[in-house]
């Protein structure tokens, strides 16, 4: 799964492979990071709002 | 007495009936966790399985779920990259169904495995050449996707989204739904096209080997799109299913017929490629292995495996469903519709039994005769268990989730008193009442 488990090659099998897997847990974590972030600076946002 | 976690303008059972009803399904769960036990606890000899059945009635449960819960990718890839904008009032259900199937596989997988505690080696551990792994890997990334598709649903509940957090996380996942569904299509294809490509590369049993396009056989595309057309099927099944278990419409007639027509002409596309990928198996693939196509279906105890289940697998649960979703007088027709919905699940559950359990029956060498299998009550227990699992979280999603749109709309309601009651409610009605009063 990682490079530096011992069973590791650098061959076109690993590399689609994983390519593939890594591609989209990476779009799926960058996706909630994003919403999370943007929700609590709205969310921060609005309390500024509610205390002027 | 939970009326203040239940959606407005909706009218939901009694807590009493609610109660009773969770009480029955979890009688069932029970039985299942008690089996879940046993075979947690003293391993694989609870089952039935031997060296002929490896894979049993878990596997064929998982690829069905798997190919049921296909209604989720299929409906979020129509509703939010094709631009099919009458689905989003039935997209919620969907991923809703398609969360259940896909937590049920994965239990499965998990009782299946034998050694939970070593799960994990299959990510760690990767072999790179087995479809099962990439099986493996996609039908968890998915499960995540779906989980991540379900969240915005949950922070929708009245009392969740008051807190302005969860109420701008519901927002902004639902903005960048479409980049989750795009992941989600990505996904759903290589893992179901994956469980088809299992049989399909079996070139020591001929029965499920097909030839195909490079590293593919041709059940791996087939795979992939009876689960796009028959995922729907069921998606519309359990629509129908729980507005007559609740007693009223949830989702308009124009919004299910549409789903249908698109499942329906899947269907048929389906239809034609499985049979000329039979007629190609029968008549060509099989023969070049030494095997007659009747081969496959003659001389087995009890005739369980005869010709009649070729021919109700194409024929009747998929040339008829297929005819019926085509044609805008069998959508229309209540009875037909929900005829054609069944029997293209009843289709789809049938080939992955084919594809999986008929393919290990076979015998392959001259000397051996069929196989036979009947799973044990801890198998087949610990296969309902994910269906009543799935059957109260369904439940309680739809009594105190907005899954439904159109509910409102199509059930007018009068709010109850402690609903008017509340200070929001007070508010929204004086601000709707001013401009009357000018």
């Amino acid at each position: 799964m990682f490079p530096f488990s011992f069973e590791w090659i650098w061959d076109a099998g690993h590399m689609v492979f994983m390519g593939g897997l890594w591609y989209a847990l990476t779009i799926m974590g960058l996706g909630v990071t994003y919403c999370i972030i943007k929700a609590a600076v709205d969310a921060s946002g609005e309390n500024d709002g509610n205390h002027h | 007495m939970d009326s203040a976690l239940i959606p407005k303008g909706v009218k939901r059972c009694p807590t009493w009936q609610f109660v009773l009803w969770i009480g029955a399904v979890s009688g069932v769960l029970l039985w299942g966790v008690v089996a879940m036990v046993l075979i947690y606890f003293k391993g694989l000899n609870q089952t039935n399985m031997n060296n002929a059945y490896g894979f049993a009635l878990w596997i064929w449960a998982d690829l069905a779920v798997i190919a049921l819960g296909g209604g989720a990718f299929f409906t979020g890839f129509l509703r939010y990259l094709v631009g099919k904008d009458e689905l989003k009032n039935i997209v919620n259900y969907a991923v809703l169904v398609g969360f259940c199937c896909y937590v049920s596989a994965l239990m499965i997988l998990g009782f299946d495995i034998g050694q939970p505690l070593r799960g994990w080696f299959i990510f760690w551990h990767a072999n790179v050449h087995s479809m099962l792994t990439e099986v493996a890997f996609c039908l968890s990334a998915y499960l995540g996707v779906l989980t991540i598709e379900y969240i915005p649903l949950i922070l929708e509940n009245r009392q969740i989204n008051k807190v302005p957090f969860f109420h701008h996380l519901a927002h902004n996942m639902h903005e960048i739904m479409a980049v989750f569904a795009a992941t989600g299509a990505f996904l759903s294809f290589f893992h179901q096209g994956s469980l088809g490509g299992v049989p399909g590369v079996l070139f020591a049993r001929p029965f499920g080997y097909r030839t195909g396009v490079f590293v593919w056989p041709w059940t791996f595309f087939l795979f992939t799109w009876s689960a796009a057309a028959c995922g729907p099927c069921f998606t519309i099944f359990i629509t129908k299913l729980t507005e007559k278990i609740v007693g009223k419409k949830l989702v308009k007639d124009n919004v299910i017929e549409l789903l249908a027509k698109i499942s329906g002409w899947m269907l048929t596309g389906y239809i034609i490629a499985k049979i000329i990928d039979t007629v190609y198996w029968a008549t060509v693939t099989a023969p070049s292995k030494g095997f007659a196509f009747m081969d496959f279906y003659t001389n087995n105890p009890g005739s369980i495996y005869g010709i009649w289940i070729l021919i109700a697998e194409i024929g009747i649960c998929g040339v008829i469903p297929a005819a019926i979703l085509i044609t805008d007088r069998g959508r229309k027709s209540k009875t037909a519709l929900w005829l054609a919905v069944l029997l293209a699940i009843i289709g789809v559950c049938l080939n992955r039994w084919v594809m999986v359990l008929q393919v290990l029956a076979v015998p392959v060498l001259s000397f051996e005769s069929w196989f036979t299998y009947f799973p044990s009550w801890q198998e087949i227990a610990t296969t309902i268990l994910p269906v009543a699992l799935g059957t109260i979280v369904v439940s309680l999603s739809y009594r105190y989730l907005p899954v439904f749109p159109q509910e409102r709309e199509l059930n007018p309601y009068e709010p109850a008193a402690d609903d008017v009651l509340e200070p929001e409610t007070q508010e929204l009605a004086e601000a709707e009442l001013k401009p009357a009063q000018a």
